[in-house]
């Protein structure tokens, strides 16, 4: 069986799946990051967020971070799933669960995993803003 | 020889297209197809940088390419 799930979806995201999937009788503890949409960026109130996705190259990358987790770090299972299309404030745009037999390694891995998500993965976010829309990260 | 090009994010914007087709010599390395892709479409320099993708991978700038491979415009990630 194997101790990786990746997945990008247009679906809501289901923590229950992400947590269920790493849970292990080997295992101390389970460390879980959510992302969720926040409302403003730079005192702006932002409406809405799309993300838009390379989708085969993207769980490529995804896969890959899984991986490498395993294989950096004391962890037995981790999930990385990630949404994509229109979200709304509040909403989960990924989430992040590993399972270690102690939690400094779990902490760890999911620290790298998410921040090696952000600089690797080639997903987009595109802000929604009440008078316009930029894409995060672009600088044009 | 012909390539497949995506673009993604704001390179899409930019440039007004999702894909397109681009002809490039035979032998020609990434780097080469930088710079006549720049010529062609200077919208792209609009960009602080990007990466290039080849068949779903990051591609170094001294990467070959063959025909038909596919290669993707990667503006700026800010996925999570």
């Amino acid at each position: 069986m194997s101790n990786t799930s990746v997945k990008i979806t247009a679906e809501k995201l289901d923590l229950n799946a992400c947590y269920a999937f790493v849970a292990d009788d080997s295992c101390g503890g389970i460390a879980v990051f959510v992302g969720t949409v926040r409302n403003s960026t730079q005192n702006k109130e932002v409406t809405q967020l799309d993300f838009s996705t390379y989708k085969p190259m993207a769980v490529k990358e995804m896969q890959k971070i899984a991986d490498q987790a395993l294989e950096s770090f004391e962890i037995e299972k981790i999930a990385i799933h990630h949404a994509e299309g229109l979200l709304q404030i509040g909403d989960v745009p990924v989430i992040i669960t590993v399972s270690a037999p102690h939690r400094k390694a779990a902490f760890a891995a999911c620290q790298f995993a998410i921040d090696t998500l952000k600089e690797t993965v080639p997903i987009w976010k595109k802000e929604h803003f009440s008078d316009g829309e930029v894409w995060v990260n672009a600088h044009p | 020889m012909k390539m497949n090009v995506l673009l993604f994010g704001i390179s899409a914007d930019l440039i007004g297209a999702s894909r397109l087709e681009f002809e490039l010599e035979k032998q020609s390395s990434v780097a080469d197809f930088k710079e006549l892709f720049q010529e062609k479409y200077s919208n792209v320099t609009q960009l602080n940088s990007y990466a290039v993708a080849v068949n779903e991978n990051y591609a170094s700038d001294d990467l070959k390419l063959q025909e038909n491979d596919v290669i993707a415009i990667i503006p700026p990630v800010s996925g999570g």
